[in-house]
């Protein structure tokens, strides 16, 4: 029932009598992954970068390895060699007899599990770093995958607190059918990092800022917390996903219709039954049906044509996290 | 300076290319809905034929297979003996230029027009051989006066003394169409749309030509290539920094001697060095990376373009 961590933190909250609810292990190991998608430049430019000079990326007593996952795919500047790298980090997959005929990307990933994973293992990886872009309009934005994870919720208030006024989205996965094995679920806490719109092949320096700056307010977050900072209870808004929606198609399985035009670039904001949403080839609009408004993401993404996802619908909603801070202060 | 012949014959023979790169997807979509249902594309003096070009490429959504199939119209790559070896781009090429050319050969195609996209903030760009292609450059100025609000800009992409290797250049007369920013694999309904109206205005034109409307002489403004800049790197080949944010997105614009280029990795500026003026286009392409572009410098000159001499007007609808 209760974790072996679980219980270290309740004794260390009973025994030292802290105002604080939660206290969390300090961080130790922390990764910055980049490259998962071999096309999206900026984490692989950061990467390679952070490899020859790790400078910026360093805090006292925390190890941040920067690592590029799927080298084949970013020397091809492709997605993917053989299969999607941040689809595959599930049990099956991970479990399966390593051997040349498997995917290149199966055999990476169980590369990558045995480097950094596995979760709650002594020498494992506490936070991964996951570096993304899209061409979607979606800014700078925070993937979640537990709605629970009081250390994360309070990492991404902290980030978004210091990115202000520059708006920072946050994205919550969890879903029981929709929620896919990331590269980065391996790790205890989890943070996927996605910056757009960047079209696929190319490096912007105004997005490559933008990443950096998450990067560093992260780190500096884990500085503070191992520093033995006590971060109050807060509440950010999040975007849960609800459904994914496909391009309209006709029999041959081609696309029939585009995103419309009133709803291109226009992620994160609301979008009302009734409210255009595809437009055919001969010039229709496609109305949202339904009856409650959503908040599309990933709108008109290229890597989800063949995942058939147009967009995402998303519903807002507030993550609460009860107060942290570091149990060995 | 001669110009080249003008078509003297209604123009009959008319193709629209999609797909000549598989990733950029207006041409794509737009030549896949023809081919189910080309009505658009019919004129009363002629009827256009809709072409794929690259259906591997487009069937793998990539560039390209084995090699940009938009360099591959040369007379080195088109003559030489096949053989099974052959790049599947190089095969094709053959192919296309049997179909609309022979290139260089009165039995080639009257007109081409090929649609591509960018990743660069290029807005409409028409893309011509050169100022001596009287028939396209009346078609461009057409373009533009049908649509000032597009403030289409006409890029002469021919250097001098270099043989033409793009599609179009197989037939009598041709011209490009490129549009952006489009990221590669992203179907935009606004380009979509604006690609689509354009195509019909250059039919409309060719129509117009044939009917035997007049096009009297007009100065032309456009920009021509004088060098390319490739990106800062390391000894390895990789980016060193990228486009600076002052450059980004700023294509047809000036850039002058001093003004920043590349911001590195560190933060530091690069600056342009070069001696004039320059407008740069193609400004972060991502298809361009592999070439070592980061941008093409261009000039801006003005030429005179003589008036078309008037066609008797065409006899009967094209059967």
């Amino acid at each position: 029932m209760w974790t072996d961590s679980q219980r270290k933190s309740d004794k260390k909250l009973l025994g030292e009598m802290t105002s604080c609810h939660i206290a969390e292990e300090p961080i130790k190991k922390v990764a910055i992954f980049g490259g998962t998608h071999g096309n999206e430049l900026t984490g692989v430019f950061l990467v390679k970068h952070w490899l020859e000079n790790g400078a910026e990326i360093q805090r006292t007593g925390l190890e941040v390895k920067p690592f590029i996952t799927n080298p084949r795919a970013v020397k091809k500047c492709t997605r993917y060699i053989d299969c999607d790298l941040n689809r595959i980090f599930d049990l099956e997959n991970l479990g399966k007899k390593m051997s040349e005929d498997l995917p290149y990307e199966v055999r990476r990933a169980q590369e990558i599990y045995h480097l950094f994973g596995p979760k709650d293992g002594e020498d494992s990886y506490d936070i991964i770093f996951d570096l993304h872009n899209t061409t979607s309009n979606m800014g700078c934005t925070l993937i979640l995958e537990d709605s629970r994870n009081n250390f994360l919720i309070q990492m991404f208030h902290y980030i978004k607190t210091s990115l202000a006024p520059l708006p920072c989205y946050v994205y919550l996965i969890e879903h029981p059918s929709l929620k896919y094995a990331t590269t980065r679920s391996i790790a205890k806490y989890p943070v996927g990092i996605e910056v757009g719109p960047q079209p696929q092949g190319v490096l912007r320096a105004d997005i490559l800022d933008q990443m950096r700056k998450m990067i560093k307010h992260a780190l500096d977050f884990i500085h503070h917390f191992n520093e033995g900072k006590e971060f109050p209870p807060c509440a950010i808004e999040v975007y849960k996903i609800i459904e994914k929606v496909d391009y309209p198609r006709d029999e041959n399985g081609e696309i029939a219709a585009v995103i419309h035009p009133n709803l291109q670039d226009q992620d994160w904001k609301p979008l009302h039954p009734g409210d255009p949403m595809f437009l055919t080839l001969d010039g229709k609009t496609m109305p949202l049906g339904g009856d409650c408004t959503v908040y599309p993401v990933f709108v008109n993404e290229a890597a989800y044509y063949e995942k058939k996802e147009a967009f995402a619908k998303t519903t807002k909603l507030m993550l609460n996290a009860k107060s942290i801070c570091c149990s060995v202060h | 300076m001669c110009s080249l012949p003008v078509p003297r014959e209604p123009l009959r023979r008319v193709a629209v290319t999609g797909g000549t790169h598989g990733n950029e997807m207006s041409g794509v979509y737009l030549a896949r809905h023809w081919l189910q249902a080309p009505a658009e594309l019919q004129r009363l003096s002629f009827s256009a034929v809709p072409v794929l070009a690259n259906p591997a490429a487009t069937a793998a959504c990539r560039r390209y297979v084995d090699h940009d199939l938009n360099r591959a119209f040369t007379s080195s790559f088109l003559n030489s003996r096949p053989t099974p070896d052959d790049p599947y781009e190089v095969t094709r090429a053959r192919e296309l230029n049997q179909l609309l050319g022979p290139k260089a050969s009165g039995r080639a195609f009257d007109f081409v027009l090929d649609l591509h996209n960018t990743t660069a903030n290029m807005g409409t760009c028409l893309i011509a051989k050169s100022s001596h292609e009287v028939f396209a450059m009346h078609l461009c100025r057409h373009l533009q006066l049908q649509y000032p609000e597009l403030s289409c800009q006409v890029f002469l992409c021919q250097w001098s003394g270099e043989e033409s290797y793009n599609l179009d250049s197989v037939a009598k007369n041709g011209l490009a169409l490129e549009l952006g920013p489009q990221p590669q694999g992203v179907l935009r309904a606004d380009i979509f749309s604006r690609m689509r109206t354009l195509v019909a205005t250059v039919l409309d034109f060719i129509e117009l030509f044939n009917q035997g409307t007049a096009f009297p002489a007009f100065e032309m403004e456009a920009y021509r290539p004088v060098g390319v800049m490739d990106f800062p790197r390391t000894d390895a080949g990789n980016l060193a920094g990228t486009v600076h944010p002052q450059l980004q997105d700023r294509d047809f614009q000036p850039l002058q001697p001093g003004a920043p280029i590349f911001q590195m990795f560190s933060g530091e500026d690069l600056l342009y060095d070069g001696e004039s003026t320059v407008y740069p286009v193609f400004i972060n392409e991502a298809a361009y990376y592999e070439k070592g572009i980061a941008f093409v410098q261009t000039e801006k000159f003005t030429f005179t373009v003589p008036a078309m001499p008037v066609l008797n007007p065409a006899p009967s609808p094209a059967s």
